[in-house]
């Protein structure tokens, strides 16, 4: 912040702040959107926790080893891998301002985003299916929790994601539209680094406990 | 506002906010995340590692490694974006998770020892 010196007559200083320049619109949003993704991060930090520690106290009830399919997994992984890839060639081409590219790519990351949470899903009712609800288990209820955060958070995204494309479709790549993809942007390849700890640490490592 | 002050910011904008990425770097990234996946899940399917501690460790690695290429491909994360804010909200979030996760750990940890029951106790004389 400026601080202006302002002589008097008396030749003594006086110090004031100056007027705030203008800052262009949205000029402080990906931080400001950064700053929310740390803080959504805290709330995933503390869900991983709770499922450090509940995540071995299964009340003789299934353990992962019973209930996870890793090929299934890896399958959904690859899902949410893709639809990140694709999620960057949707900004790539958003950069070359080619709006029919840009919605082409937004669908595909869409379909993906679409299929990881229908894969999920299908998991979820495999398991309550069998026994193991969220309420048979510490372990289940930690399970339940962190990993339908995360698949809240994407079915989030995935309605944010159609916001745009409608946005998009009726007022084109204008500098707003922009910001708001890149927003977007962001949050995806945040969840798909949310991901990373849930394939590990869930998943892999409850297989081999 | 004067045009003093004006000019005086002329030079104090406040970066480009963000780092853009290039089909390189998306692809790079990609191909990167698509091996530390696959790495992994294969190490646990197929148990080729001969101890499970051994695998643990080694797939935890993988994911923080994972983790850091997804940062600086896809989230385009370096020092220099928004004045380095973005990085040091980011270290302070990582001080906190490192924090919670290992104080949850570890403090729960003990107390599970400690609240082991009395027939199970007998034995650890």
């Amino acid at each position: 912040m400026t601080v202006a010196i302002n002589p008097t007559q008396s030749g003594e200083p006086v110090f004031y702040l100056a007027d705030e320049h203008p800052h262009p619109e949205g000029y402080s949003t990906s931080l400001g959107f950064w700053i929310y993704l740390m803080s959504d991060c805290l709330i995933f930090a503390i869900l991983f926790a709770t499922f450090g520690v509940l995540g071995g106290n299964y009340a003789a009830g299934p353990a992962p080893k019973d209930l996870f399919d890793l090929n299934l997994v890896a399958v959904n992984t690859s899902m949410l891998l893709l639809s990140s890839i694709t999620y960057g060639f949707a900004m790539l081409t958003m950069q070359q301002n080619k709006v029919a590219q840009t919605q082409m790519w937004l669908a595909i990351t869409g379909l993906f985003g679409l299929a990881f949470i229908g894969i999920e899903l299908t998991e979820f009712a495999h398991m309550i299916h069998e026994g193991a609800t969220p309420q048979r288990s510490a372990f289940l209820s930690a399970f339940f929790t962190l990993v339908g955060t995360h698949g809240l958070h994407v079915s989030c995204g995935l309605i944010w994601l159609v916001t745009l494309m409608v946005q998009v479709w009726k007022f084109g790549l204008i500098e707003a539209n922009r910001r708001r993809l890149m927003c977007l942007s962001m949050f995806w390849h945040f969840l798909d680094v949310v991901w990373i700890g849930v394939f590990t640490f869930v998943y892999l490592l409850g297989v081999l406990r | 506002m004067n045009t003093d002050t004006h000019t005086a910011h002329a030079d104090d904008h406040h970066g480009d906010g963000h780092a853009h990425g290039t089909f390189s770097t998306y692809m790079l990234g990609f191909v990167l995340s698509v091996v530390l996946t696959a790495i992994p899940f294969w190490l646990v399917m197929s148990g080729a590692l001969p101890s499970k501690q051994i695998t643990a460790l080694v797939i935890m690695a993988f994911a923080v490694v994972q983790i850091v290429v997804h940062m600086i491909y896809f989230l385009h994360m370096n020092t220099t974006s928004e004045n380095g804010w973005s990085m040091m909200a980011l270290i302070f979030t990582i001080v906190m998770v490192v924090i919670a996760l290992s104080g949850s750990l570890w403090v729960m940890n003990h107390l599970n020892s400690n609240m082991m029951p009395i027939h199970q106790m007998s034995g650890m004389k």
